[in-house]
This record gives structure tokens, C-alpha cells and sequence, in this order.
């Protein structure tokens, strides 16, 4: 019993980790399509940013410079993405296709051609990644039954960045629903006209909202390079970008949802690590496959509207054209 | 701001002549940044793919891949659909194809086995963009969304497959027995003696992707069905009043679409690698959508946007070799440039030219 807790605890951890990247992408995503910019690109702008992250925290040796350039180089891929589909009203989802395919680019040629080691980084130096911060009190109620291992592995232990990523729900819960910018932000990607004849201008607050979309992907890219693995890796962002997208959809736009979604798409990928090779009992070895393909089997399903219905702002994917007489 | 307001040869030339400019000019910044001499790049990409038999073969040999997943793509584009699951729908196309090998090839000449591969392609690649589609029709979940979910849940089910249904008795590789002669297309280089194309493995199939695209042009633009999509794609409301079925257009339109992206592995597994092996797509899903842009989503240009993304893979491929700084990614970043150029940034130049080419005395009011 005590044993299965134990490992119940280990992959709720695990969970926590591997949900954070998909937790900042998705609410980047949130930001970006609630106001009616669709963006493909998060993959690619969190490449970029742990590109970025990883270049600079080596260079410089810290890890908050490294998070800040990861920052800046997503905030520059969104201003791209917001230039092509904003300004020129292009097709927002073929300005995503090109940012994920310039990331996957420039990242692999200009890691390759700067540090010569094969497109990575070189390992950071210690003060240039994230270390664990040990919540107050952990050590002393390691030992208490239960609640200990709770607070001890899976509250405490965990970089700064996690917990950002967490704080940034209810923030983003907040801002959405609860600010004047927000009610405009929902306003501009269900009916930019309104918002226009209202007087607010249509460009500027997507421009606002594209530029949450890089600092969030910008977080969730640093994550992956400094935080959690200790440089940056060629294609380290492996299709989270599109788990971000997926659970943004399965959360149907919704911040808290978007928590649980992605908690849930993480809680699968731990799984699949945990029971690589072991068989389950009753069904016996599942392929780890299965569970890689799960979360978009899921959302596909939830497409479908088996699980409800997932109902996109309306105007996403519209560029405004503001009528000219 | 629309299409008409400029001379046709503008608007079919001009402005993607620029764009390509555009995006090769950054390229050449690009160049420029990791420090190497772009000319000398240049030079070196247009010998490695046109200087010589071989980098011919190989430049044709990519192009094949490219007309087929191009010609997806803009088949779907003239319903107004953006097929994305090019990757996902080719690669699963490729267990048709393999299927079909693996039970003929020891029976029968290749000839035989030919139209049961195409038929194998076809079909999975079109049954893999069927719930999509079917989506869509039905249930307006946005093809975009689902096509990309499809890519993945395909790339785990072949990793699957590959793993543990299809691999080599005894062997840890992920990928199934070579097949014999009875599964392997001929290379162009056997079937004709006047142009020697070394060892490329440029084969059949394209012969076989230059008849899809004359089918794709009768298709879309001499049959009822091709009016219909074109009409769908153009005002899907106006369409449905003039009687036309949405649910009928979308998911035939899709089929068609994913059918074409089968048709790849055509080439790479029955054509080159005569084994189906793992992620052997390779991109060349996503690269169908630059090149459908490129080409204006019509065949002839699909062919030359083709041709032109062979020669990259192939020239870039001797220019990593002859200068080691200049990466195969540096492939990549040129194909997300076209991309952005060619496609997003589409209109960034229009404005200029409109202003240009608008004769005067057309008063103002019209435009907009």
C-alpha cells in the first residue's frame, strides 16, 4: 500500500514537470486565439526560446539573462507571426507553419555553426539553470505519513518556473475575465467589429495579445533548456508545442481547464515513461505508443463532440480588415 | 485588394517572383550570418543539382515527392480546406505500399504489383484523411486542428507497427524485410539510355506523379466535380444555394487530397528504399504546403515549384558536404522563408504593385 503511494507520489511529480511547458504554451495559446489569432507557431516559438535560453545562460552563466533572451527571441517569432497575420492579413495558419519550420532551421544551423557540438548547447554552468527551490518546512515534515511525501516531492522540490507556470493561471483567469483589457481581448476574437465601432483599436490589442504569446512560449521554451535539462537540445520541443494546442482546444479556451488538460496530458506522457515495458495488470503490456498518441485521440474526440463541444472564439483566424470608404 | 486588380502575368509572376526573391535574399542573409559567401553558396547549390547527371537524378527524385504532396495540398486549398495532415496521410500511404509489396513481390513482376501499390497507396493515404474530413463535414471541427492530431497519432501507429506487427524476424531494426524484384519500381536510368542519371534513385513514380497532375488539372478544372470545388472554395455559401452538396465536396475533396499524399511512398518505399522503414516522410508532407503555395496551387506550377525544392534538397545536400558550417538545416530555414514569403507574407508587396500597375484614370472608389 505504502509502496503504491510511494510511486503514485513519484509520477504525480513527474506529472507536475512535464505538464509545465505544455501549462505556458497552452495559456500563450489562450491568449493569442482568444483573440482571434490562430497560432500553430507555439512549437516553434518555444524552440526558438530554448534556443535562446540556452545560448544565452551559457554565455553569460546566468540562468534569469538566459530566460530573459529566451523571452526576447519568442517575442520577436510572435511579432513575426503577428506581422504576417495582423498587418498583412495573411493566413495566420500558414505564418505558423513557416515559424516552425524557421525555428526547427535556425536553431540546428545556428547552434551547429556557433558552439560546434552537433546543434546543442554546451552544459550550462551552474548558475545559469534553475536550480529546485525546497519549499519552507519540507525537510522537517518529510517523514510525516502521507501529507510529508505530499508536501516534500510534490509541492516543494520543483524550480521557480513551475510555479510561475501555475501562479499564471489564476493571473491569466484574472486578466481574462476580470479586467477591462481582458473583456476586450474576448470582445476582439468573438466580433472585432464592435470592438472597432467602440473605438479601441483592433490591431493594437491583438498586437497586445500576440506579445503575452511570446512572453508565455518564451517561458515555456527557457523551461525545457535551463530548468529542466541543462542546455538546449536540437528539436528539444518534440511536438509539446502541438500537446499545447491540443489541450488548449480540449480545454476549450478556458484557463482552469487548461490546467487540468494539460495536467492530464502530462500525467499520460508519465505514465508512459513509468510503465515503459511493464505490464498492467488485466490488460496486460500496453504499447508506450498508445499513450503518446492518447492525448490527440482524446482531443479528436472531444472534436468530435463525444465530450461535449469545443467551440472556437469566432472571429480566430479572421484577419480584420477595417472597412475603408 | 482582391485578385483581378492586377494584369494576370502580375499576378501569377511577378508577385511570387518577388516573394521568392525576398525569401532568397534572407537566406543569403542568413548565409551571410553564420559566415560563409552566399554566391559561393549559391554556385554550389546550382551545380550539386543541375551540374551534373546524378545531382540531376536526386533533384528529380525529390521533385517526385514534392509534386505529389504540393498537389494534396492545393487540391484541398481549391475547396477552401488546408490540409496539414500531408505527413501523417503520406506516411501511412507507405503501409500501403509496403502491404502490397511484401505480398507480391516474390510472385510476380513489378508491373504487376505497380497498380496494386498505387491503389495500396491511395487508398490508406485517403482512408487516414477520411475522419477529417468527415469531421469537418459533419461536425465543423476545423481540418486544420485534426489533420495535425492525425500526423501524430499516424507517426505513433507506424512506430507501433513497424516495432512490433511488421519488423524482421530476429532483427531490432524497425523496419520490415527488403523487398524483391518483384516490389521494386525501375529507376529511370533503366528504362531509357539516351540521359544517365548515375545512381540517383529517380524512378518511375515520377512519370507516375506527372499523370496525377495532368488528372488533378482535368479534374479540377474540365469535370463537375472540380466546378464544384472551385466554386465551393471561392464562396462555400453561394455554392450550397446553387444547390451543391458541402458534406460531398469536403470529404471527396479530402480524399482526393490525402489519396495524393499516399502516393508518395510510391517513390520513396516501392521507388528508393524497396523496405517501409520509419519516419521515411521526412517533412516532405509540410514541404507540399511551400510548394502548393509556390505554384499558385495550379500543376504547372506545382511542377516547378518542385523542381525548385529539389534542387534545394539536393544542391543544399552538396553544399553541407563542400562547407560544413552550412548545415542541411540550412534547407529547412530556406523552406520556412518561402513559406512565410511566398504564403503569409503574401500580400506584403501587393499594395506597391497595385499602385503601379492601377492606371489612373480608374478612380479610387473601386479598390477597397
Amino acid at each position: 500500500m505504502f509502496e503504491n503511494f510511494q510511486t503514485l507520489i513519484l509520477i504525480l511529480d513527474s506529472t507536475v514537470r512535464l505538464s509545465t511547458p505544455l501549462l505556458l504554451a497552452c495559456l500563450a495559446g489562450l491568449y493569442s486565439e482568444r483573440s482571434g489569432i490562430v497560432d500553430i507557431g507555439l512549437e516553434g516559438k518555444m524552440l526558438g526560446a530554448a534556443f535562446g535560453a540556452g545560448a544565452i545562460a551559457y554565455l553569460t552563466g546566468n540562468a534569469w539573462l538566459g530566460l530573459l533572451g529566451g523571452i526576447g527571441v519568442a517575442i520577436l517569432l510572435a511579432l513575426l507571426h503577428g506581422y504576417a497575420s495582423i498587418t498583412n492579413r495573411g493566413n495566420q495558419i500558414v505564418s505558423g507553419v513557416a515559424i516552425n519550420f524557421l525555428a526547427i532551421g535556425l536553431t540546428a544551423l545556428l547552434g551547429q555553426s556557433w558552439f560546434h557540438q552537433g546543434g546543442r548547447t554546451p552544459p550550462l554552468p551552474k548558475g545559469g539553470r534553475f536550480q529546485d527551490i525546497v519549499l519552507p518546512g519540507a525537510e522537517a515534515v518529510k517523514d510525516v505519513p502521507f501529507l510529508g511525501p505530499i508536501y516534500y516531492e510534490l509541492l516543494s522540490g520543483h524550480n521557480i518556473l513551475v510555479y510561475v507556470a501555475f501562479a499564471a493561471v489564476p493571473l491569466t483567469w484574472w486578466v481574462l475575465f476580470r479586467t477591462r483589457f481582458g473583456l476586450r481581448l474576448r470582445a476582439v476574437g468573438e466580433n472585432p467589429a464592435a470592438v472597432d465601432t467602440a473605438g479601441i483599436s483592433v490591431i493594437l490589442l491583438r498586437y497586445r495579445a500576440v506579445i503575452i504569446c511570446g512572453i508565455l512560449t518564451g517561458i515555456a521554451g527557457s523551461y525545457l533548456s535551463i530548468a529542466q535539462s541543462s542546455g538546449f537540445i536540437k528539436d528539444m520541443t518534440a511536438g509539446k508545442g502541438y500537446i499545447a494546442l491540443a489541450a488548449l482546444i480540449f480545454a476549450k479556451w478556458k484557463p482552469v481547464n487548461a490546467m487540468f488538460a494539460c495536467l492530464l496530458f502530462g500525467f499520460l506522457d508519465a505514465i508512459a515513461i513509468r510503465l515503459q515495458g511493464q505490464a498492467l495488470p488485466l490488460i496486460g503490456e500496453v504499447p508506450v505508443q498508445f499513450f503518446q498518441a492518447l492525448p490527440y485521440i482524446l482531443t479528436v474526440i472531444l472534436l468530435a463532440g463525444f465530450i461535449g463541444k469545443a467551440i472556437p472564439p469566432k472571429a480566430s483566424g479572421v484577419p480584420y480588415l477595417k472597412e475603408r470608404t | 485588394m482582391s485578385a483581378g486588380q492586377l494584369p494576370r502575368w502580375v499576378d501569377y509572376g511577378l508577385i511570387p517572383l518577388l516573394n521568392l526573391a525576398a525569401a532568397f535574399l534572407v537566406s543569403g542573409l542568413v548565409v551571410l550570418l553564420i559566415g560563409e559567401n552566399p554566391l559561393e553558396a549559391v554556385e554550389i547549390l546550382l551545380w550539386g543539382s543541375l551540374g551534373f547527371g546524378e545531382g540531376v537524378g536526386f533533384t528529380l527524385f525529390y521533385a517526385t515527392n514534392f509534386i505529389f504532396t504540393g498537389l494534396a495540398v492545393a487540391v484541398a486549398f481549391h475547396a477552401g480546406l488546408f490540409n496539414i495532415g500531408g505527413e501523417g496521410q503520406a506516411y501511412v500511404g507507405g503501409l500501403g505500399v509496403a502491404l502490397a509489396c511484401l505480398a507480391l513481390d516474390q510472385y510476380v513482376p513489378w508491373w504487376v504489383t505497380m497498380p496494386v501499390a498505387v491503389i495500396g497507396a491511395a487508398l490508406m493515404g485517403a482512408a487516414w484523411a477520411f475522419i477529417p474530413a468527415w469531421l469537418q463535414a459533419k461536425r465543423g471541427s476545423h481540418v486544420v486542428i485534426t489533420t495535425i492530431m492525425f500526423n501524430f497519432i499516424a507517426s505513433s501507429l507506424m512506430v507501433y507497427l513497424l516495432v512490433n506487427v511488421m519488423a524482421k524476424p530476429g532483427s531490432m531494426q524497425p523496419e520490415t524485410r527488403t523487398f524483391e524484384e518483384g516490389g521494386r519500381l525501375p529507376f529511370l536510368n533503366d528504362l531509357q539510355s539516351w540521359f544517365d542519371f548515375g545512381t540517383a534513385p529517380v524512378n518511375l513514380s515520377l512519370i507516375i506523379a506527372l499523370i496525377a497532375c495532368v488528372l488533378v488539372w482535368v479534374v479540377i478544372w474540365r469535370t463537375r466535380l472540380g466546378y464544384e470545388i472551385r466554386s465551393f472554395g471561392a464562396n462555400a455559401t453561394a455554392a450550397v444555394y446553387a444547390g451543391m452538396l458541402p458534406v460531398r465536396i469536403i470529404i471527396v475533396t479530402m480524399l482526393i487530397s490525402g489519396g495524393l499524399s499516399g502516393m508518395m511512398a510510391l517513390n520513396e518505399i516501392m521507388g528508393s528504399q524497396h523496405r517501409l522503414l520509419i519516419e521515411f516522410v521526412a517533412g516532405y508532407g509540410f514541404v507540399g504546403i511551400a510548394v502548393a503555395l509556390m505554384g499558385r496551387a495550379h500543376p504547372v506550377g506545382i511542377v516547378l515549384a518542385a523542381i525548385l525544392f529539389g534542387m534545394l534538397y539536393q544542391g543544399g545536400a552538396e553544399l553541407s558536404f563542400e562547407k560544413p558550417a552550412i548545415t542541411r538545416d540550412m534547407i529547412v530555414v530556406i523552406q520556412g522563408l518561402v513559406i512565410l514569403f511566398a504564403g503569409a507574407l503574401e500580400n506584403l508587396f501587393r499594395p506597391a504593385l497595385v499602385r503601379i500597375f492601377t492606371p489612373s484614370r480608374v478612380p479610387a472608389v473601386q479598390a477597397g
